[in-house]
């Protein structure tokens, strides 16, 4: 027999086909730690449950958190990966890159790692997929030397993340870049040791087509927005017009939730009073429309992923914050929802729960921010309110008395 | 006596952004005007100075060897200046300010089998999790399932012929690391049994408040086994969640038959045209049916082909659900209508129909 036959043919299978393949990219790597996780997760197609194990405090010195620790449930069969940690490696805001730093990542995460990552991780980070205990220090050094630090994990700030905003959009309504850098740098400490109830998250995104899901997935979600008038070019509407591809009418007036826009086949106008500034019109003409001039972000709390009590989208908690450095309204507000929350919250409770539970009146009573109607979707419809005594009736009662 | 001890960095933060834009970006910062699509896979941005920058996008399979990051660093130096990014959903793109190299570079790509696309009204690269590669809770594996299913989908990322942007999203638990449940189509993972309790580690390994009181629906009472502290869990009230095993590792959900996916529809986090709103259940549970989980696979491009026959230009999945209801989107796709699609959570009332706006 010429050829040894494969020990791993399930995963084989997924070599094949258009779409680049992990199995390829496991392969690639010629060390024993890359062969035993392909073992592993062909022990997985096999026998179909998954075959690691969480729990251990492991990390780097001074920090909780950053590292991941994992174990396998199969030490002696595939001892390589027994304890194969991950690490997360804070990215540049924007995931951009030169080769010269790639090259220089890739070179510490050979000669300490696996040689396998995630470009990135869900919250954004770099991740060392696969990192023995006694190497966690180690590779902190040389990533330290190369200028990067670990990400958030835990019940940490997590590694803030945002779009490319000002660096590759013309609809960057602050620069989402600029903020994720000055928030991840005011926040160090919060990001390297564990100060909440539960995780926090920051995602910056620089209008409301929301690239980076922030509404979906961040505890404070930062989008882009305007308060003037969307910007026409309408020599660049007619082009739109004569161009066949866009049916101005059916494809962008009829589809604004506010119908605010009126298109008499010369000239396009906007009732910018209506407009909510959903996007729409701009994504479908991004060479006639544009933002407006008077730009900031609308702040808001709250979303999650289901585990605890439910998935939950971010709400409304300040309709409209100029964005611009060094940014001392929004950072007042961090520090009040982070003091509360902080206080109060339960473990494992994320800020978005936390509100429910207490009530978002009670919740804006306490960090001082007066309710408006932004804030709701529509006001209550059931009676049973808590009434409060204001400060005047109490006085009044104590004049009585 | 001298010694060779540094000083220990720490809390220095990710290295500053702009060290790795290339010129024509720090040229135009801010200072965009447009933007559109040369051809699938590239977008061109037009700043006031009238720079043109031209985006190459490709697929990147998320699990990256050292190897492919070097060979993304080699041809970003070949064909522009070195600099490259990577985007919110694992694709790498490079930024080219030249326009001749544009075609060379996507020859390059593809030799090197890695595709182009993902841009507009397309399919671009799924947003998924680690699954059995790497992951403790995981239903099923997450890059195999992705795989199967991209190379099935495949001509939609690679041409933007939907009647908008679709985004897919796989999460191996419902921990959902990753934004599935706001994805035009979510595949997640699920474990249908209670946690089978380990007495022997459990008094070692976990706190029995903190466990006892990480169950959502108050499944998990306190006990003693053989005169030891432990847990049981009420069946009935257990929902498979796995909050119990997030903090106790003791109390294991993974199972090789009762696991497998779900699949949810219709969730979008664009405020374009219409809110936010999350995906709903479409299909209950499909077993585990590695390598190439064709079940899966075959349910999702069902759903994108019936979405691609029948929605209008500019409607995302969700969109187009609303319009037409959820009877008719059971209908049409034939998949089965059944106890499980109605909520029984928190929220659930909220869920029920209370009008007469349903077509007969």
């Amino acid at each position: 027999m010429s050829e040894k036959e494969s020990k791993t043919p399930l995963v084989d299978e997924l070599e094949k086909g258009p779409w680049p393949s992990f199995v390829k990219e496991i392969k690639s790597i010629d060390n024993p730690k890359a062969k035993d996780l392909l073992g592993v997760l062909e022990r997985s197609y096999e026998d179909k449950v998954g075959h690691w194990k969480h729990g251990g405090l492991v990390g780097v010195m001074g920090y909780g958190g950053g590292v991941i620790g994992r174990y396998n449930d199969l030490p002696d069969e595939f001892p390589e990966v027994a304890a194969f940690h991950t690490m997360r490696v804070n990215h540049p805001a924007g995931w951009f890159y030169t080769s010269d730093v790639l090259r220089k990542l890739c070179d510490v995460w050979e000669e300490h790692g696996s040689g396998l990552t995630n470009m990135h991780g869900s919250t954004g980070d770099i991740i060392f997929l696969g990192c023995s205990t006694e190497e966690l220090e180690p590779t902190f050094e040389k990533l330290t030397e190369l200028g990067f630090d670990l990400g958030g994990s835990g019940s940490c700030l997590r590694t803030p993340s945002c779009c490319n905003g000002m660096a590759r959009c013309e609809w960057a309504c602050y620069d989402t870049m600029g903020l994720t850098y000055d928030l991840t740098m005011e926040y160090q400490d919060e990001l390297h040791r564990p100060p909440f109830p539960y995780k926090f998250k920051f995602k910056m995104a620089g209008c409301a087509n929301d690239c980076v899901a922030s509404i979906a997935r961040a505890d404070m979600s930062i989008i882009g927005t305007w308060k003037d008038e969307i910007q026409i070019d309408a020599d660049a509407v007619k082009e739109y017009a004569a161009s066949g591809d866009l049916d101005i009418l059916e494809d962008v007036v009829s589809r604004c939730p506010t119908k605010c826009m009126s298109w008499d086949g010369q000239e396009l106008l906007i009732d910018d009073a209506d407009c909510v500034k959903c996007m729409h019109c701009i994504n479908a003409m991004p060479k006639a429309l544009a933002p407006g001039k008077d730009r900031g972000a609308t702040i808001l709390v709250g979303s999650k992923a289901p585990i605890i009590g439910g998935a939950l989208l971010s709400s409304v908690m300040v309709p409209f914050l100029k964005m611009e450095p060094p940014y001392e309204d929004l950072k007042e507000l961090v520090d009040a929802l982070w003091e509360l929350w902080g206080e109060h919250g339960k473990n494992r409770e994320r800020i978005g729960e936390f509100i429910q539970r207490i009530g978002l009146g009670n919740f804006l009573d306490q960090i001082g921010l007066d309710p408006t109607p932004e804030m709701i979707s529509q006001p209550r419809a059931n009676p049973y309110i808590f009434y409060e005594l204001d400060d005047e009736d109490e006085y009044e009662d104590d004049e009585d008395y | 006596m001298s010694t060779n001890i540094k000083k220990r960095v720490t809390d220095i933060g990710p290295p500053h952004y702009e060290q790795f834009l290339p010129p024509i970006i720090k040229e135009n910062y801010g200072k965009w005007k447009y933007h559109y699509f040369m051809r699938p896979g590239v977008m061109v941005h037009v700043g006031e100075s009238g720079d043109q920058l031209y985006t190459v996008r490709a697929a990147s399979p998320r699990l990256c060897s050292i190897n492919t990051i070097r060979l993304f660093a080699d041809l970003a130096d070949e064909f522009c200046g070195g600099y490259l990014r990577f985007t919110s959903r694992n694709n790498v793109e490079f930024l080219l300010s030249e326009e001749s190299n544009v075609e060379p570079l996507i020859e390059r790509l593809a030799k090197e089998g890695f595709p182009v696309g993902g841009f507009g009204n397309s399919i671009s690269n799924p947003v998924h999790t680690q699954g059995w590669i790497h992951c403790h809770s995981a239903a099923s594996d997450a890059s195999g399932v992705v795989k199967a299913m991209m190379d099935d989908l495949f001509e939609y990322f690679a041409e933007p012929k939907l009647p908008a942007k679709l985004r897919l999203a796989f999460a191996c638990c419902l921990n959902m690391c990753g934004a599935v449940h706001c994805s035009d189509i979510a595949i997640l993972g699920v474990h249908r049994r209670i946690p089978e309790i380990n007495s022997e580690t459990i008094r070692v390994q976990c706190e029995i408040p903190t466990t006892v009181a990480s169950c959502p629906t108050g499944a998990i009472r306190p006990t003693n086994v053989d005169g030891k502290q432990s847990v049981e869990v009420i069946e009935e009230q257990c929902m498979f969640c796995a909050n119990c095993y997030t903090v106790c590792p003791s109390m294991t959900l993974n199972d090789p038959e009762m696991d497998g996916l779900s699949i949810w529809v219709g969730g979008k986090v664009s405020n374009a045209r219409t809110e936010p709103k999350f995906s709903k259940l479409a299909i209950p549970f499909i077993p585990n049916n590695p390598p190439r989980w064709p079940e899966v696979v075959d349910a999702v491009r069902n759903i994108v082909e019936v979405y691609a026959a029948n929605a209008k230009k500019f409607e995302r999945l969700g969109e187009w659900i609303e319009l037409i209801g959820w009877p008719k989107f059971f209908k049409l796709t034939g998949i089965e209508f059944t106890k499980y699609h109605i909520d029984d959570f928190s929220h659930a009332g909220e869920t029920f129909k209370r009008s007469l706006h349903f077509r007969q």
